[in-house]
């Protein structure tokens, strides 16, 4: 059985093909135009998706040495919706012109199961946290359909918090890989930010850590760049893993699986595999 | 009107005093800076709609739809492009019979019904201030009201 699987949800055309045996391909083409609007706009986006698409379905058929899959998936959101679309549409018009079932799939769940392409892949029940510039959420993934969603953030998503403290910065877009880089030479205790809790509820908050970010810049221009960064940096991981802390003791469940953009953190990565008592499983950067 | 906001659960409460007088047609340009609490105060008006679910920032998808008393709209303006992408949004459509919260209007000044309110909030102290401006009549009513709780 070989499936074709597309996804087109946010600013990356991909498509690949994958086995009981594995990725046979994996092809993924990374938007430029959005780099002068600081984020990603939705209808850059489907315009640029549809532009692209075809070849990269094609180059993915190619790389796998197939004409034709036993089946097309693609993601059916959530996403921006006119970006979802394009993959969408494409996908089920390839399904109906083979002759193949077609397969919508959850984005977040995409996200949540991804860690399984490795080896090794973490078995049921593990907790799944899905991190990216949309979504901040910690699941409790029990069997292949059966999630729990044990945590969220009731404002801003980690990632766009670290597209908005690049911002403040004025480093650029996207703010991860930028303020990861730049916190390696940073001081993560020189900055003193809070670690936002949410009263009465074990969710995350991310807005009041950029608000501190952007009081703190303005009250003290003369802070090194590197050292807010690493600070920030030190300040999003601590509650991220704090909470995945308190879900492993409720539920005894200590297998942890990151997922989404931000799991390419290199702090994020580091720090959950030092947790101790916590067996992490995490993607190559590849597959992020 | 100016009125000064302690901490978060205040300014959500100002959203939620807001809501509770709104009207269909009803669009609240937001302004403030990046964390000046624009996301805290949409969510005191979906809390004053009645919206089930969370309000969260709307900066990634640019905008989001709630369902309450009355439809709510948020969106953030700041990653759009042109106008046509703004036509895209389906913004327009929903600025009359809901209530439409706007981060970043400022860039497209055409968008805003003349009658509409004008929210600005700033960092004051430990905590921050709101001005509200009404632009026309029935803005105009809501502030007083507003101003009379005061």
């Amino acid at each position: 059985m070989r499936v074709l699987g597309i996804e087109t949800s946010c600013d990356e055309t991909a498509a690949s093909v994958v086995s009981a045996d594995g990725v046979l391909s994996d092809v993924v083409y990374t938007q430029t135009v959005h780099a002068a609007y600081l984020g990603v706009v939705p209808e850059l986006a489907s315009r640029a998706h549809a532009e692209k698409l075809a070849s990269v379905v094609q180059d993915a058929l190619d790389k796998a040495g197939i004409e034709k899959p036993d089946a097309v998936a693609a993601t059916s959101g959530p996403g921006l919706i006119g970006a979802v679309l394009v993959g969408l549409s494409m996908a089920k018009g390839l399904a109906l012109g083979w002759g193949v079932p077609f397969i919508g799939v959850n984005h977040l769940e995409g996200h949540l199961l991804s860690p399984m392409l490795e080896d090794p892949a973490p078995e049921f029940p593990f907790l799944g946290l899905v991190v990216s510039g949309g979504h901040t959420t910690l699941y409790l993934a029990k069997s292949l359909g059966d999630y729990e969603e044990i945590a969220s953030t009731v404002d801003d998503a980690a990632g766009e918090a670290y597209d908005k403290t690049a911002r403040v910065l004025g480093l650029g877009y996207p703010g991860g890989p930028l303020i990861d880089r730049l916190a390696q030479r940073g001081d993560p205790l020189a900055i003193p930010l809070p670690r936002p809790k949410v009263k009465g509820s074990q969710d995350w908050s991310f807005s009041g850590l950029k608000t501190a970010v952007r009081q703190r810049h303005q009250k003290f221009p003369g802070d090194k760049p590197e050292d807010i960064a690493a600070s920030f940096q030190r300040a999003v991981v601590e509650v991220l893993l704090q909470r995945v802390r308190v879900a492993a003791k409720e539920t005894g469940v200590t297998r942890l699986a990151l997922a989404g953009g931000v799991a390419a953190n290199s702090e994020l990565r580091a720090a959950a595999q030092a947790m101790k008592g916590i067996q992490v499983f995490l993607l190559s950067l590849i597959h992020i | 009107m100016k009125t000064y906001l302690d901490d978060a659960p205040a300014t959500r409460a100002l959203g939620q005093q807001i809501a509770e007088r709104s009207y269909p047609g009803l669009v609240l340009a937001l302004q403030g800076e990046l964390g000046a609490g624009k996301t805290t105060l949409a969510q005191g008006v979906g809390l004053g709609l009645g919206v089930k679910g969370r309000v969260r920032s709307p900066t990634f998808i640019i905008m989001a739809l709630y369902e309450g008393r009355l439809p709510m709209a948020h969106a953030d303006l700041y990653r759009l492009g042109d106008e046509s992408e703004l036509t895209e949004l389906g913004l327009e459509e929903h600025l009359s019979h809901g209530v439409t919260l706007i981060e970043w209007s400022e860039r497209f000044p055409q968008l805003l019904p003349k009658d509409h309110l004008e929210l600005l909030l700033e960092d004051d102290g430990d905590g921050r201030r709101a001005t509200l401006t009404a632009m026309g009549p029935k803005s105009l009513a809501l502030v007083t009201e507003l101003q009379a709780l005061r």
